[in-house]
């Protein structure tokens, strides 16, 4: 038998904690030889990035544990390797990139300075590191590659940074490239272009490449073979293809099935007075124009998605119907009173009806409350609601309602998973019986199987309570199943509005359509663009994307 | 240790004091720190009465008597000072005073500091650098010589000390608490709060406030040493605490130029105010640990291990 680039052998990796062992994952073996790549495809919990962690020598021990298996790179073991060798072994043969590229990447350090470490550090003279830096970056595609050297990370926009940190990986030539959701923070248009680089790099330099993902689109428009995995365990794996026309285990059969944007869009009922409706909206931040004046109306029991990619204004938006930030222009009637005219006990009166989902529940629950007091506040803040002998009883009901459990109550949010707290958050928003709930980016956080029950959730809240929602998203598939209508926005302006069917089935504008395009299809023979080759539309946006920064 | 627990199961949660008292038996140095802090408690609340008129005793026949002469009485064990007091027992009996002005200075400067800081931080732009400015002013000056003009001026009792020395501490709480909930009210928890009609009050002092506190604590417990030593050097130069009474600051300095012969007159008072320190910094570490939730498991992980 022929030699891997890397073999993983009956792994195990326990992690000590107060609940007792967690085993993080159980028994899992995989292999990659040099320019293939593997997907491991898995959510949140499932272990997917405790192996490679191994592999990169970066579990925490105590409490973390390897118990059993190798860990093998060209027939060597690296976990009995001595530490010299393995820190050798590190960067120079396996590099690593992260989801969050501003948090890898030092603040106080120049780009440049930083690709150069990487090379110096293994023992490349400073001079040669210095024009192999400025290669890299030409190669990854940064504008002006020359002044980008000397530019701090703050300063490139999200992809990028991505592409920065892709170049730093490739420094030193590795033989393995560790992707951990490299495109996962990043907007539509733009992951379709590292992905297309990573893809061009591979087939350069011949590299494996073992990429760590959640999303099936990324691994349709990347992966040869995928590995899937569940609760630590190793569930199923064979080609990309194999794996998704046929699904032997149940898992991955719920995985493919809760990829959004396959169920029965609604048709939207154009009658009724206007709940909320907003005129010509402006907001400035210095001189950077947020919201460029956008209107739209919104009737009871209505649901709109407002779509567009980081820096289009639509936080901006929610975050000035809410009164978070205060507009410069602009008016917003609700029930014919302005939004913007409140006085503070109005609003406070308001705060009622207008409640709000923010986009990481892991920040917005107050880490030292527990989840009694999480939603119970909603009624220490608006104590007519409710009477305080009653909360105990009415926070066990909203739980269930959101589909956690009453004794979940004396518990703080970092016991539970990213969608629990996600419902948390839901549960704490219902608590007063609000009639139109924004969700800013509410489950773009989240797993998919999980995103597809908390949509659930929210469009059975919809249905019983007659709740309006105003949805944030990135994202165009995952609108497409919720709402009603569909406002794409682009720099501050309204692209595009009308009712979803319009939006998906005759886009008219040319960035809606780059949108839907770039959007990755979860089938490797769909109608997705081909890797490597992006639209010339999708180059323009880019161009705009990155410019931003 | 429990493999069966699975992540699924919710543990009954026992009330809080004995969490806490479980907690505090599974980090065994809080615990020595707790039972020292609370001996010393307690010798300041009877030392004067107890031992009041053995401290100041003279007896000129025992001056500079060495330590660990176990054929004495105990309070001679640590051996005497320049006028032949016992040293034991005037370390036992200057803690009231040294605890008063320690504590009171470090209360009352981290309560007006933090109160200050929280305001400076969530008001307006406005008042926040009007607060900040003044704070400026204070440290600008050295607290030292601030101490001295307002003793000075207003004679030295111990509540004048206080006063002095808390004043001249509040700054440091200020800037700490103010850069806190610059960072803090941007975070997602507080705009929820906000979203939800949380008055400013609310907001700070049950979310702001919380996730200071941790911080504040530690910053308290460092300044506790600092204030004795302060407090020891006003004395020293004859505006602190003025002799009869004693403070271990001042016992401190009394010894100081006996320091080449007779080590003992500053050593034990000295010692008292490290132990007196250090087992603060355990405590408040501790008290760090416990009070997170996120932390929590920690103590609660190695309590179930060693019991």
């Amino acid at each position: 038998m022929a030699e891997h680039l890397l073999e993983v052998r009956n792994l195990s990796v326990e992690f000590h904690t107060a609940a007792g062992v967690v085993h993080a994952v159980r028994n899992i073996s995989y292999h990659l030889d040099r320019g293939e790549t593997l997907a491991i495809l898995g959510e949140s919990g499932s272990g997917k990035s405790v192996s490679s962690a191994a592999i990169m020598n970066l579990i925490d021990m105590p409490p973390g544990r390897i118990s059993a298996g190798q860990i093998l790179l060209d027939g060597k073991d690296l976990l009995t390797m001595p530490p010299q060798a393995r820190r050798e072994a590190n960067g120079r043969r396996i590099a690593m990139i992260f989801q969050d590229p501003l948090s890898h990447l030092n603040p106080v350090y120049t780009v440049g300075w930083q690709i150069r470490e990487a090379m110096t550090t293994h023992g490349m003279p400073t001079g040669q590191a210095k024009s192999e830096a400025l290669r890299l970056l030409t190669r990854v595609g940064i504008p002006d590659p020359e002044g980008a050297m000397g530019k701090y990370p703050h300063e490139f926009s999200g992809g990028q940074r991505q592409r920065v940190m892709i170049a730093m990986a490739l420094a030193l030539r590795p033989d393995l490239l560790i992707a951990d959701e490299p495109t996962t923070a990043l907007d539509v248009t733009v992951q379709a272009e590292v992905l297309a680089l990573l893809k061009e790099l591979q087939r350069e330099t011949g590299m494996g490449v073992l990429i760590i993902t959640h999303d099936l689109g990324v691994v349709a428009e990347i992966a040869d073979r995928v590995v899937v995995m569940e609760k630590g365990e190793l569930v199923e794996t064979g080609t990309v293809r194999d794996v998704y026309k046929n699904p032997t285990h149940p898992y991955t059969k719920k995985l493919i099935g809760a990829a959004p944007g396959k169920g029965e869009m609604h048709v939207a009922q154009l009658s009724g007075q206007p709940l909320l409706s907003v005129r010509d909206v402006r907001k400035r931040y210095g001189s950077f124009d947020a919201l460029k004046g956008v209107s739209f109306d919104l009737r009871a029991g209505e649901t709109m998605a407002i779509v567009g990619e980081s820096g289009s204004g639509k936080s901006t938006l929610a975050r000035v119907l809410l009164r978070l930030d205060e507009p410069d222009a602009g008016t917003a009637q609700w029930k014919g009173r302005d939004l913007f005219q409140l006085s503070p006990s109005e609003l406070y009166k308001l705060r009622r009806d207008l409640q709000m989902v923010f986009q990481d529940p892991t920040q917005s629950l107050n880490p030292r409350m527990t989840v009694f007091q999480l939603v119970s506040e909603a009624w220490a803040i608006h104590p007519d609601i409710l009477p305080k002998r009653q909360w105990r009883e009415r926070v066990a009901e909203l739980l269930v309602q959101v589909g956690l459990s009453a004794e979940h109550m004396s518990r703080y949010p970092h016991q539970f998973s990213g969608g629990q707290r996600q419902r948390i958050a839901i549960a704490r928003a219902l608590a007063l019986e609000p009639q139109l709930i924004v969700c800013d980016e509410a489950v773009s956080a989240l797993d998919v199987s999980v995103q597809a029950q908390v949509i659930a959730l929210l469009d059975k809240l919809r249905r019983d309570m007659g709740i309006s929602f105003i949805f944030i998203a990135h994202d165009l598939p995952v609108v497409r199943d919720f709402a009603d209508y569909v406002m794409v926005m682009q720099k501050g302006e309204v692209v595009e509005m009308g009712t979803v069917r319009e939006i998906f089935e005759t886009p008219r504008e040319a960035y809606t359509r780059a949108l839907l395009a770039a959007s990755l299809d979860p089938d490797p023979d769909g109608s997705g663009r081909t890797p490597g080759s992006p639209s010339q539309t999708c180059m323009t946006n880019r161009r705009a994307a990155d410019k931003r920064s | 240790m429990s493999v069966s627990t699975s992540d699924t199961t919710i543990a009954h949660e026992p009330s809080f004091p004995i969490r806490m008292a479980r907690m505090l038996w599974a980090d065994k140095f809080a615990l020595c720190a707790v039972i020292f802090l609370l001996v010393v408690i307690v010798l300041a609340l009877i030392g004067p009465s107890w031992l009041g008129e053995l401290a100041t005793k003279q007896n000129l026949r025992g001056r500079n008597l060495a330590p660990f002469d176990w054929s004495r009485e105990w309070v001679w064990w640590m051996g005497a000072d320049a006028l032949g007091r016992p040293l034991l027992a005037r370390i036992i009996v200057a803690t009231q005073n040294t605890l008063m002005v320690a504590a009171g200075a470090v209360i009352l400067s981290s309560v007006i500091g933090t109160l200050l800081g929280l305001v400076a931080g969530f008001s307006s732009p406005r008042v926040g650098q009007v607060i900040m400015r003044l704070a400026d002013v204070i440290m600008s000056f050295p607290s030292l010589l601030i101490a001295v003009i307002v003793l000075y001026l207003l004679g030295s009792s111990i509540l004048n000390l206080v006063a002095v020395l808390s004043i001249t501490r509040i700054p440091v709480y200020l800037r700490t608490t103010r850069a806190e909930v610059l960072e803090i009210r941007e975070r997602m928890f507080v705009q929820a709060a906000r979203v939800m009609g949380a008055s400013q009050n609310r907001i700070l002092f049950r979310h702001i406030l919380p996730v200071v506190f941790p911080t504040l604590t530690t910053l308290a417990t460092l300044d506790f040493a600092y204030v004795m030593l302060a407090e020891s050097a006003l004395s020293f130069l004859g505006i602190g605490i003025q002799p009869p009474a004693i403070t271990w600051g001042l016992m401190i300095s009394q010894g100081r130029q006996y320091l080449t012969n007779a080590w003992w007159l500053s050593f034990w008072p000295g010692l008292a105010i490290i132990m007196t320190t250090l087992s603060l910094n355990l405590l408040s570490n501790w008290l760090r640990i416990a009070l997170d939730p996120v932390q929590r498991w920690r103590l609660e992980m190695k309590g179930r291990k060693n019991g």
